[in-house]
């Protein structure tokens, strides 16, 4: 397509270049698909792309055969992943070497090659196909299906699969109001964390008069959370279109996307969206002959887990200190510039779309009474298929784990889930068949959060982990509450005395007392939430926290001041290979005969223990 | 006018009046470290708790910073605003020991232990004199650097301020280290 | 603020115009970091206290106030890496390169930076060097990386494939 193409005018001009568009995706229906996510990407998935053009061209194919550098594919544990189709084959762990022969077999003699494609780690079973696989199989994948098929560069793949009808529906045939009360309707709840219902408040910004600004919230900083990330660069005109879409509902004629700078390959996909829909006109003045216009900008963050607040975020737009201010009065009342803000999370934004072109009846036919919709986690710590899961709100957690996920890695015991990032909780074994919806989370002492999903197994320690996130929380609280800076100081302070060693069971107390009152006085969701951990833990593990205090052990062996590491004589054969690594100097012995630790000279690096190969270390 | 119960009262009040502003005028007692009539509020040390809402789904909010709405129920001194309170001044007298300030919230309030181990930080970061040479002084020298627990309170690349005029606001103002304070220095 | 350029350097505008932190974002892009110098001429030349400007220079995680190593090494310490053993990772480049976190090595060469979650967990616990990442890390194949001849092993590393 030649850059200078018109802008779009009409509806009708609309489908005439749909059209367009559609016939040629049909006409190049073989193609295969790079998963091009950053996280394909550090695995080298462009040399794959590279190479694949290179082949196509050699084998003069390039006409025939598309190449497609997509979004995230999902399954990123198994990554590079490449996906041939028509068939939908799917090879993983890819290398660049790989392209010509899944060129020469699969594309041009239509055979499968056995050794690339995906074996279940638990059953042992192959998959050849993507669809059949159970990671796969369970999921609904309404957000995440573009990802599939569409080159996140390319607005024409968007609009061939029937991008950016909905917002064609929205300015040409119904009024804002009506939007409105379709989202309304859709019972759409924000994706970012509390749950708060779209809807409303959109109705409420719609129904304010004046200057209004609608802000597409891309700060995830959910450590473990990659959802947002990963729609960005995979579909940003998705969740472009549902950006206009609000704005169009709540008549903000300005609009701003948010996005944190660790996510470099998502602003540069956004920034490239926001201007091939500028230059078919789909933003900027008078959309679609409708008289509405929008103009979107780009705030980069500038590193800071606190503008994930919306009062933080709005001040850091404005490009002040990110802190949070006291709401009532509340955003869409006066937010950014004084004037009413709608603040919405990239997912959030990429379900309106979906509502708009399906309706509301059919989009609440997925997901729970008081949930609705698809939700997509980062599925992510120590189980098999890490990755991208999109699920119907309501499934359990052992569901999306067990079946999905295929379990914990290399076949340990479950030992919690972790969601909600820093502000939620971890949930033991007990609650696996809890369905995850917003209320179910909150009722047990975790949250729905953003969409992180961490699994650990046995050999996570919940005292470490609960000093982890206070440590995370120590360092990105904004410093502006007495309770929340000196609070989660004095947190940490007593989990770190349980974890060395020098805890005793008033402190454990103490603790719970703190943290109930950090939650209470704080003024910001994050000051509010950042006991959570703590206390879910305690909650949920307190016996683990008693046993560092009691026996002055860590059962997972994690916690360094708890644990010792030992040679068995009778295991070592002297190999030296712990010698030469331990960078502490720590460990002595003559080649060929039992090596020794030094117990004072040891850090407890463990490095030792996972080289060994005679499994000759005890760790204590 | 705006309609409110406090403490069982039912009270009406000017628009634009904080739940601070309502409670001490009508007598109620709030302590504050971070709070001055001349500046605008901040509501970060905390103190000036009070409960709102109805019983079972209430919530604790800090009165300065809370604006006063219409049918809200306030409560200045429930047995949980009492003990919040009461842990956040231990909390303040382990950061500060020797500040004679916190030491006479502390026995005002009855807290008679400390049970974690005393820092000696001369600084709440209350932020009063941030907004006193901000505000009243139109100053601008001081500010908050870094956050979190690295949060302090320092002029620009902490050396001699172009704009401070050395006027000593930010020491008058001072809640806590008064005396020691010896203001932005050269 | 209704300007577009501040010391000469673009800076993009949003609803607003330029914003301290979008002319912290543009000194930055052109320096590589914040000299003390470029904030004072911008906040005269934007008429701001410069406190403001040090007040979000060191609130931002993003931002330098000292001059970064020739390379720099970023280790994500995001959820998912700390539950696959990241803190381990840290130590390990911290004393191979003997540098601490937030700093650069005395020669200028390496700077190295801990940050919360850069969102490639399924590589955890993962490090990026310069812009490449380097998936499923252990403290062996850090020292391996920084070793004495770093290209050859590079590669090995930064597949990260295990077949």
């Amino acid at each position: 397509m030649d850059l200078e193409a018109p802008k779009i005018k009409s509806a009708e001009e609309f489908f005439y270049i749909q059209r367009n568009y559609q016939k040629q995706y049909r006409d190049n229906n073989r193609f295969i698909a790079i998963c091009g996510d950053t996280g394909c990407t550090a695995r080298n998935s462009k040399a794959i792309l590279g190479s694949l053009d290179r082949c196509l061209k050699e084998k003069d194919l390039s006409e025939t055969v598309g190449a497609r550098f997509t979004g995230c594919l999902g399954l990123c544990e198994s990554g590079p992943l490449v996906i041939v189709y028509p068939e939908e084959i799917l090879y993983h762990r890819v290398i660049p070497d790989d392209m010509p022969e899944i060129v020469e077999e699969t594309v041009q003699a239509g055979r499968i090659i056995d050794r690339l494609i995906y074996r279940d780690p638990s059953s042992g079973e192959k998959y050849a196909y993507a669809r059949g696989l159970p990671f796969y199989k369970k999921q609904v994948r309404n957000l995440l299906s573009g990802n599939w098929k569409t080159d996140p560069t390319k607005i024409e793949d968007y609009i061939a699969q029937g991008g950016y009808e909905a917002l064609v529906k929205a300015v040409t045939e119904m009024s804002p109001g009506e939007v409105v009360q379709e989202v309304k309707e859709a019972r759409l709840r924000g994706r970012g964390g509390a749950g708060f219902d779209a809807g409303l408040k959109w109705e409420e910004c719609f129904k304010a008069s004046g200057r209004k600004f609608i802000i597409c919230n891309a700060d995830e900083g959910d450590p473990g959370a990659f959802m947002d990330r990963s729609l960005l660069e995979g579909n940003p005109h998705a969740v472009l279109e549902g950006l206009i879409i609000g704005a169009y509902a709540t008549d903000a004629r300005e609009g701003v996307v948010y996005i944190r700078s660790e996510y470099p390959t998502a602003v540069e996909k956004i920034k490239t969206a926001i201007n091939r829909a500028k230059e078919l006109g789909l933003v900027g003045d008078d959309i679609l002959g409708s008289g509405f216009g929008i103009q979107i900008y780009l705030s980069i963050g500038a590193g800071a887990f606190v503008c994930g607040e919306t009062s933080a975020l709005i001040a850091s737009v404005d490009g002040r200190v990110g802190e949070p201010v006291q709401k009532p009065p509340r955003l869409v009342q006066q937010g950014y510039l004084d004037r009413p803000t709608v603040v919405n999370n990239v997912e959030t934004l990429a379900n309106v779309p979906h509502i708009i072109k399906q309706g509301a009846e059919n989009y609440r036919a997925t997901g729970t009474e008081a949930s609705s919709g698809t939700k997509i986690f980062s599925l992510v710590g120590k189980v098999n298929n890490t990755g991208l899961v999109e699920v119907p709100l309501g499934m359990t957690l052992r569901e999306i784990i067990f079946e999905i996920g295929g379990g914990i890695k290399e076949g340990k015991a479950f030992k919690a889930v972790q969601t909600g990032g820093p502000s939620g909780g971890c949930l033991p074994a007990s609650y696996l068949d809890l369905p995850t919806d917003f209320e179910s989370l909150t009722e047990v002492g975790s949250m729905m959060g953003s969409g992180g999903m961490i699994v650990m197994d046995e050999d996570t320690c919940m005292v470490d982990l609960a000093g982890y996130f206070l440590k995370f929380l120590a360092d990105e609280s904004c410093g502006c509450c007495f309770t929340c800076r000196e609070g989660i100081s004095r947190l940490l302070e007593l989990v770190q005395n349980i974890s060395c060693g020098r805890g005793s069971l008033d402190q454990l107390d103490l603790l719970k007392e703190l943290a109930e009152v950090v939650k209470d006085s704080t003024l910001c969701g994050l000051g509010q939430t950042a006991p959570n951990p703590v206390l879910s833990t305690i909650k949920y593990f307190e016996d683990e926290y008693r046993v560092h205090i009691l026996q002055n052990k860590c059962p997972a062996g994690v916690c360094r001041a708890l644990i010792t590491f030992e040679i068995i004589e009778s295991y070592c054969n002297g190999c030296g290979l712990c010698k030469k690594n331990c960078p502490s100097d720590a460990i002595t012995g003559e080649q060929k005969k039992p090596h020794y630790i030094d117990k004072d000279q040891c850090d407890k690096c463990g490095i030792c223990f996972s080289t060994c190969r005679n499994e000759a270390i005890l760790k204590q | 006018m705006i309609n409110l119960t406090m403490d069982g009262l039912k009270i009406n009040v000017e628009p634009g009046a904080t739940l601070l502003d309502v409670a001490r005028f009508y007598g109620a007692n709030i302590p504050t470290l971070c709070y001055d009539e001349a500046l605008s509020p901040y509501g970060a040390c905390r103190l000036c708790l009070v409960e709102i809402g109805e019983p079972g789904k209430s919530r604790l909010v800090s009165s300065c910073t809370y604006p006063a709405r219409e049918k809200l129920n306030v409560r200045t001194n429930t047995v949980r605003v009492m003990q919040t309170r009461k842990m956040i001044i231990e909390l303040y007298l382990a950061t500060c020991p020797s500040s004679k300030t916190i030491q006479d919230l502390a026995s005002k309030y009855g807290v008679t232990g400390v049970r974690f181990s005393p820092k000696n930080e001369e600084c709440i970061l209350c932020g009063l004199c941030v907004r006193m040479c901000e505000e009243q002084m139109q100053a601008k020298a001081i500010g908050f650097v870094d956050r979190g627990v690295n949060r302090r309170i320092s002029t620009a690349f902490d050396r001699k301020s172009e704009q401070c005029r050395l006027c000593g606001a930010c020491m008058y103002i001072c809640p806590v280290c008064q005396v020691r304070c010896q203001g932005p220095s050269g | 603020m209704k300007k577009n350029t501040v010391l000469g350097l673009e800076v993009p505008c949003g609803p607003n115009g330029v914003s301290v932190i979008t002319v912290l974002q543009a000194i930055q892009g052109y320096y590589g970091y914040l000299p003390e110098e470029a904030l004072e001429k911008a906040a005269r030349e934007l008429k701001v206290p410069l406190i403001d400007f040090y007040s979000v220079a060191t609130f931002y995680k993003n931002f330098r106030l000292a001059p970064q190593g020739r390379r720099e090494v970023v280790t994500c310490a995001g959820t998912a890496c700390h539950v696959r053993g990241s803190e381990k990772i840290t130590e390990e480049i911290s004393r191979t390169l003997g540098v601490d976190i937030s700093s650069t090595t005395e020669d200028g060469e390496y700077s190295l930076k801990c940050v919360n979650c850069v969102g490639a967990c399924a590589l955890a616990p993962l490090i990026i060097v310069d812009g490449r990442y380097y998936g499923q890390m252990t403290p062996l194949k850090v020292r391996r990386l920084f070793s004495d001849n770093p290209t050859k092993t590079e590669q090995t590393v930064s597949s990260g494939l295990s077949k």
